[in-house]
């Protein structure tokens, strides 16, 4: 049976949950967000991702009511919560440093919130013990924070924040704090959190390869503003522009001249070389400066002069082994260095390259995106 | 070896610079008053031989503890030392955790001056700044003028020679032992937990109260032991600001050595009050140790 495809962004029906409205806000001369309008629905699990400095935090921070916007409103299910203060707003964060009391023990930190709402004690018991189980904890009830690890740190404070049972649950920088192994572990959790509790979730992060794992939809941010918001899929596979392709992924640039004719497009790039083809929506003008952003596991790199529409001969300059897969930095005799990805499905002493050798690169025209900046 | 001597020079130390003049204060504690220059007999006679030291030995006895049990003089010395100690620690605490508060919350280019301005009474000596206590608090002083001038009294507060002068004493010159490590406490205090509390539902005020204040505990008990162990001996701050009703075991003490010259009462009454104090001394200790496993 076919699932039903969650995108509620597609749906103009759809009312959502938090809405930006013409949002800025400025630290003194600093402009930490800029005039950003932005839409999250419920039941999303939503990255805000951006190297550091771009905003993300100060968006978080104002969805929790720790900053208020300079200009613009915030609503939350139709409500501006612009002048709710953090402890009376439906929206629970859970910290980067996961700022757990070291003073209490797991249980009561969990219960912290919900012994503020005045709740009896055999509702809290329930609820508490709810959350150990979810987050598998039920056997470090009575420890401190300091005679925990890192991983259950991490899910008491998952648990401390989920117990209020909030609309929206920020996480700012969930997992920056544990390893690879269990880093990975951890987002496929809180997917599955996600899933179960139907919390919406709003996660900040610079980690790209974790807001494409977890999220429903990523929103690239840059300088204070949203460079672009879109599935995962869609931001790897169609970036709006060369910022976007280069901060997700791996990805070849080249700058050339548009010349379209219809939907396919030649971009002349160089003196010597032949142009490159590519297909396109956009329209470009005649000799138009663009920009042919091609990831580099799209590239085939083999021995003899492919058949496909774009190839280019070129020498090894450098492998990079990473043991499943391996790049080829391949120079071209215009000095341009192109990335090529090949899988290893051989084992090493078979390989067919080496360094130095001559090879064809090459890519189909649908392979590559051209974006105009 | 070199171990061996890294831990013996502290241990010689101690055994040089406090547990030989403890011994030395026990053996005077346990003779008896004597006319005579030291003025206490037995005197160890080692020419004797080994007869000698076995007379000294027989003499040595427990009359001198015996007597202050009797006299009510030194308990009620004692008590009151303790009532006094024990309200100005208090005092100290309430002074001191709102400006070790104040001094956390400060922007950070201010900590520095701020600590400054609070070890900054250290530079000068103990004894003239307790001195110009008495200038401020008697009837001709600074701050009955003040009051006087602005006609908040209209008859001069008698403050010196009382208790609340010794209280005033104690608070002001111990502030310092008990700000210093609660600030240490709140400084350490990370800001997210504040900004947890408050999200999961805390107004300021009760975030203060659940976890600011528990957090500090550690460097609020730590504060009153460094406040309450010399607040309970102390002799200047009585005898200069207290009047003849204060009544402090520091104050019998220096009475006794200087006035009565009688060295065997005056180092029982010394021994008794070190003997009290190793109890804080060692909650003390074990208050530190809690907290260093906890910081682990």
């Amino acid at each position: 049976m076919p699932q039903k495809v969650f995108a509620p962004w597609d749906d103009p029906q759809e009312k959502p949950l938090i809405q930006f409205k013409n949002v800025t806000k400025r630290f003194g001369s600093f402009t930490a967000i800029d005039n950003l309008n932005l839409d999250i629905f419920e039941r999303e699990f939503f990255a805000l991702l951006g190297p550091s400095g771009c905003g993300k935090t100060t968006l978080m921070r104002m969805l929790a009511g720790f900053e208020t916007p300079t200009e613009g409103t915030i609503q939350l299910s139709g409500k501006d919560i612009g002048g709710v203060p953090p402890n009376q707003r439906a929206v629970n964060m859970m910290f980067q440093s996961y700022a757990l009391f070291p003073h209490l023990s797991v249980w009561e930190n969990i219960a912290f919130g919900l012994k503020r709402e005045g709740k009896d004690k055999g509702a809290i018991e329930t609820r508490v013990s709810e959350m150990m189980r979810l987050t598998r904890l039920e056997k470090f009830r009575n420890r401190k924070p300091h005679q925990l690890s890192g991983g259950q740190r991490q899910r008491v404070a998952l648990a401390r924040s989920l117990a209020k049972a909030p609309k929206l649950l920020l996480l700012d920088e969930p997992l920056g704090a544990l390893d690879r192994k269990l880093r990975e572990e951890t987002q496929f959790e809180l997917m599955d959190i996600q899933e179960k509790t139907g919390t919406t979730f709003v996660i900040v992060t610079h980690d790209q390869e974790e807001a494409m794992t977890v999220a429903s939809r990523v929103a690239v941010m840059d300088e204070g503003k949203l460079v672009q918001v879109a599935t995962p899929d869609r931001i790897y596979e169609g970036p709006n522009s060369v910022y976007v392709a280069d901060f997700i992924g791996d990805v070849n640039i080249i700058e050339g001249r548009a010349h379209q004719t219809g939907d396919k497009v030649q971009v002349i790039w160089s003196e010597s070389e032949p142009p490159l083809m590519a297909t396109t929506q956009k329209n470009f003008s005649l000799d138009q400066k663009c920009y042919m952003a091609i990831r580099p596991e799209k590239v085939g790199i083999s021995a003899d002069r492919p058949t496909a529409a774009n190839a280019l001969k070129g020498k090894i300059l450098d492998i990079a082994y990473l043991g499943n897969i391996s790049t080829y930095h391949v120079e071209l005799p215009s000095g341009h260095v192109i990335k090529a990805q090949e899988a290893n499905t051989r084992r090493i002493a078979r390989r067919h390259f080496t360094w130095e050798d001559e090879v064809w690169i090459s890519w189909t025209d649908t392979a590559a995106v051209l974006l105009e900046q | 070896m070199r171990r061996l001597i890294l831990i013996a020079v502290p241990y010689l130390w101690l055994l040089a610079f406090f547990l030989v003049p403890f011994l030395i204060v026990l053996k005077i504690a346990l003779s008896d008053y004597n006319l005579s220059i030291p003025p206490y007999t037995p005197q160890l006679d080692l020419s004797a031989g080994w007869q000698g030291i076995k007379d000294f030995y027989d003499a040595l006895d427990f009359e001198n503890f015996t007597f202050l049990t009797s006299d009510d003089l030194y308990w009620k010395a004692y008590l009151s030392s303790l009532k006094i100690a024990v309200i100005s620690t208090f005092m100290t605490l309430l002074v001191g955790y709102p400006i070790a508060y104040g001094m956390a919350q400060a922007p950070d280019e201010w900590r520095p001056t701020l600590m400054m301005l609070v070890i900054l009474p250290f530079w000068t000596s103990f004894l003239i700044r307790v001195y110009s206590w008495m200038g401020i608090l008697s009837n001709e002083g600074l701050l009955n003028k003040f009051l006087l001038w602005t006609g908040v009294i209209d008859q001069p507060l008698i403050i010196l020679s009382t208790n609340t002068a010794v209280y005033i004493g104690i608070v002001y010159t111990y502030l310092p032992f008990m700000i210093l490590p609660i600030y240490a406490a709140l400084e350490k205090l990370d800001g997210s937990l504040l900004e947890a509390a408050e999200d999961l539902g805390c107004s300021r005020l009760s975030a203060f109260w659940l976890v600011t204040f528990p957090l500090s505990r550690s460097g609020m008990v730590a504060g009153c032991f460094l406040v309450f162990i010399p607040a309970l001996g102390e002799f200047v701050i009585p005898s200069l600001l207290g009047g003849s009703s204060t009544l402090m075991i520091g104050k019998v003490l220096w009475e006794e050595f200087f006035s009565n010259r009688d060295w065997p009462v005056a180092s029982a009454v010394a021994v008794v009050l070190l003997l009290i104090l190793v109890i804080p001394i060692v909650l003390f200790q074990r208050n530190q140790e809690r907290q260093q496993e906890a910081e682990r």
